[in-house]
């Protein structure tokens, strides 16, 4: 605060140079620290645990795969939380949808298009993404229109979806899903190999300090307080080594060794002593991408600080002009979208359909979401908090399968880690309140 | 509030369906014979007295624990009605809907709606034992249906669940007699992951005990939910670097998330694994060579042996007396008179049974297999 201030009715004290200032000065969000150490704590935890093997490539690999569709439905469900709605259909539509999904690459588009045919896996995903927005958007409708408390209209959706998704197929599973479709959801051939990892890693670099020197540039130009320059750099410094470190771990990991063997075969290569790195998982991918879209329509456009505005205080919102009850709709659409994406990687990861996919998801989604800092008393919440809340459960839960922990313990420590993660949340608040 | 009319209709209607969405096909599909069955027998019955009409027809109650299963509603409905239409019995339902509590609530309905036999597969063996051992108690007779009741006054009618777990162990240690075994198991509460493991103990134990075998993973799987155990197959991996030579999947939903798990390490086709249930999904596994086994428990047969086991009962016959019957030590220490039928491993050799036996068609079957290569079943 003392190199750079151009706000020009600012009184500049000296302020006291403490930790605690300069972390105001990078601005960064203590409660997102405080999950990132929480984070730390478990996976360094798990490693001494499981002897070693928690905090491998492979294993992180795996944990940002299994993350993925979780972290995916928790961005949409962060919007439905804000405005004091909850979604908890979320599970059953997965399991519609994906059966949806599975019926059409395997059993119906086939007939039509022939078995193998290109068009298959886009015209199953469009459709899925369709059918997921129209799901969601058909119980925002009621929920909006109708003024039925979303608890109820959506435990509903929680009954009727599942029912379908049993419906759809006679409780058949369906399987294999289509070629490319597969690629959705990670598997042996849904990485982006090695040298596009690292050159999205760039991309990303490059977009961390792009986007810090316009933030800079529009503060500027409203008269908003600066960071200080060494905490600008500071901030692109961290944002960059943290995305290329991420990118050499996951790059440590090589393909296992008898997909190596057939890749370098069909390429008439020989395979390098290293391996060939697998690269970044595609589901990973798409996770990243929903959940940066989301935090911008979420923080830079109108429809996100319209949903903000009215989890603050509906009546306030509503007398400012607002349309909220368009917008509570709208939120649980995108709900509705973003689980056709969830339910995409799910079917694509399983290679299969079944009637009982995504079973209890709602719970891990709402979870991820209340554990990333999503106020259930509305108006506050991040997308990337969010999708946090996520790999900290998924963390949880897969570190205690490399340790054998058996389901039903499991349960009980992930439940008692949302209850204290949210008592934690709550005492932290109250004192900042103070 | 005018405007909220139609809104609340829509979710009326939601709420209906939901409440219909799980029984909906039981109920139509039961309710037809029925109503048909009634009708025959009120026109038969219009000379005798009224009285007559209601003592005189067999009715056999079926409680389902979860209708949402593929497997109930194609396969074992349907062979308990045709069992029953041959004895001219009358055939009614209830689906619980995988609650325990409701399938309590179900067993007395089915009494009082003028059960003269109860057909129960139970969601949980030992929750379901009062309404059993009421419903024993007023001289209706009970059939646990492919899911054990500890009451001995029930007649257990199933496939030898130790007997799968044998199936499938022989064939897994046919072609791995020595090596890294995961064991990826059932749900904790349901006794048949068990009985499962029971039959694994009898083919690879002594190599187990003697170390040539290494279990080095083994879990249970929550609600056999294939996801989890793709998850936990992949952890298993990572733990063991890969080094797995064999995978027992208990069943065919699960051995589908295990190579899954198998294809993102290139190990599909390379490591045997097992299942049961003949899924049509498993089988085309098994045409392709990416699952070794899966254990054939035609479902028509089951329900056909408790379909006339019911009307035996029914009429009277005692328990110790139904046609093949056989005595079974239960784990929970009873001598349970039983019915025990015999699976068929289905490998790539034998794939021809499930074709002749109208389970799956070629198409299902051999889609994706390469004729020349794949196995005798798809050469055609």
């Amino acid at each position: 605060m003392t190199e750079v201030v151009t706000a020009p009715h600012e009184t500049v004290l000296p302020p006291k140079r403490t930790w605690r200032s300069e972390l105001g000065a990078l601005e960064i969000d203590t409660r997102l620290l405080g999950m990132l150490g929480a984070l730390a704590v478990i996976w360094v935890g798990f490693h001494i645990l499981s002897g070693g093997t928690f905090l491998t490539a492979r294993n992180l690999w795996n944990l940002s795969v299994q993350t993925a569709a979780v972290a995916i439905m928790a961005s949409g469900m962060v919007l439905i939380i804000v405005t004091r709605n909850v979604d908890l259909s979320v599970g059953s539509m997965v399991g519609v949808v994906g059966m949806a999904m599975a019926l059409l690459q395997a059993e119906i588009l086939p007939g039509i298009l022939g078995f193998g045919h290109p068009l298959i896996w886009i015209i199953t995903l469009l459709a899925g993404l369709l059918l997921g927005t129209l799901l969601g958007g058909f119980q925002g409708f009621i929920v909006a229109y109708g003024g039925v408390p979303s608890f109820i209209v959506t435990l509903g959706g929680l009954l009727v979806w599942r029912g379908m998704a049993w419906a759809l197929a006679s409780g058949r599973t369906i399987a294999p899903m289509d070629q490319t479709f597969q690629l959705l959801g990670g598997g042996s051939r849904g990485r982006i190999g090695g040298p596009a990892s690292w050159a999205f890693g760039v991309v990303a670099c490059l977009g961390i300090v792009l986007f810090l020197f316009s933030e800079r540039r529009q503060r500027r130009r409203f008269d908003f307080p600066l960071r200080p320059v060494w905490a600008e750099i500071t901030l692109a410094v961290i944002g960059c080594v943290a995305v290329l470190g991420a990118i050499s771990v996951i790059n440590s990991y090589p393909m296992p060794a008898a997909l190596a063997q057939q890749y370098a075969a069909e390429r008439g290569i020989e395979v390098p002593p290293g391996g060939i790195p697998l690269g970044i998982a595609i589901p990973v991918l798409i996770a990243l991408a929903v959940a940066l879209l989301m935090t911008f329509v979420a923080t830079r456009r109108r429809f996100g600080r319209y949903v903000f505005a009215i989890g603050g205080n509906p009546e306030a919102a509503m007398l400012g002009g607002i349309k909220t009850k368009r917008t509570v709709m709208l939120t649980f659409a995108l709900m509705g979208l973003l689980v056709g994406v969830g339910a995409a990687v799910t079917v694509a990861r399983l290679n299969a359909g079944t009637s009982g996919l995504g079973t209890s998801t709602e719970l891990y989604v709402i979870a991820a979401a209340v554990i990333g800092g999503t106020s259930l008393a509305g108006g506050l919440g991040t997308i990337s908090g969010a999708v946090l809340g996520a790999l900290v459960m998924q963390s949880l839960i897969s570190g205690m399968v490399l340790t054998g922990v058996d389901a039903p313990i499991q349960d009980i420590v992930v439940g008692i880690v949302l209850v204290i993660a949210v008592a934690f949340d709550t005492i932290f608040r109250r004192r900042i309140a103070r | 509030m005018n405007r909220r009319l139609p809104a609340l209709l829509a979710v009326l209607v939601m709420l209906l369906a939901a409440c219909g969405g799980g029984n909906a096909a039981t109920t139509t599909a039961g309710a037809t014979p029925e109503t048909t069955e009634a009708m025959t027998e009120t026109t038969e019955a219009m000379t005798e007295t009224t009285e007559a009409m209601t003592d005189d027809e067999l009715v056999v109650g079926v409680s389902w624990n979860n209708y949402n299963e593929e497997r109930w509603a194609k396969s074992d409905e349907p062979a308990i009605q045709a069992a029953l239409d041959a004895a001219g019995a009358t055939y009614i339902s209830a689906d619980a809907g995988s609650s325990a509590e409701q399938q309590l609530a179900d067993v007395e309905n089915l009494i009082a709606q003028g059960a003269d036999v109860l057909i129960i597969l139970a969601q949980d063996g030992e929750a379901i034992r009062p309404a059993v051992a009421s419903a024993l108690e007023q001289g209706i007779p009970v059939i646990a249906y492919d899911r054990l009741i500890e009451d001995p006054g029930a007649l257990y009618i199933t496939f030898d669940n130790i007997g799968v777990g044998r199936l499938q162990a022989e064939v897994i240690f046919g072609l791995v007699p020595e090596g890294n075994y995961a064991i990826i198991k059932g749900n904790a509460a349901d006794a048949n992951a068990d009985f499962l493991r029971e039959g694994y103990e009898q083919v690879i134990g002594d190599a187990a005990a003697a170390g040539t075998i290494n279990i080095a993973c083994e879990t249970y799987t929550d609600n056999w939910d294939p996801a989890i155990a793709q998850t936990n197959m992949e952890q298993c991996l990572t733990q063991e670097n890969n080094a797995i030579d064999a995978v027992l999947s208990e069943n065919d939903g699960m051995a589908g998330g295990v190579v899954a798990a198998l294809e993102a390490q290139g190990l599909a086709g390379i490591v045997p694994v097992s299942g049961q249930d003949g899924d049509l999904a498993a089988l085309n596994r098994v045409a392709l060579g990416t699952q070794s086994v899966s254990v054939w428990k035609d479902a028509r047969e089951l329900g056909r042996a408790a379909g006339e086991a019911a009307v035996a009962l029914a009429q009277g016959t005692a328990l110790a007396d139904v046609a093949g019957v056989v005595q079974f030590d239960s784990p929970g220490g009873n001598s349970m008179t039983s019915i025990l039928l015999e699976p068929i491993a289905i490998t790539q050799d034998n794939l021809d049974v499930v074709v002749d036996a109208d389970w799956i068609s070629v198409d299902e079957l051999c889609q994706g297999v390469d004729p020349a290569t794949g196995p005798a079943a798809c050469a055609a």
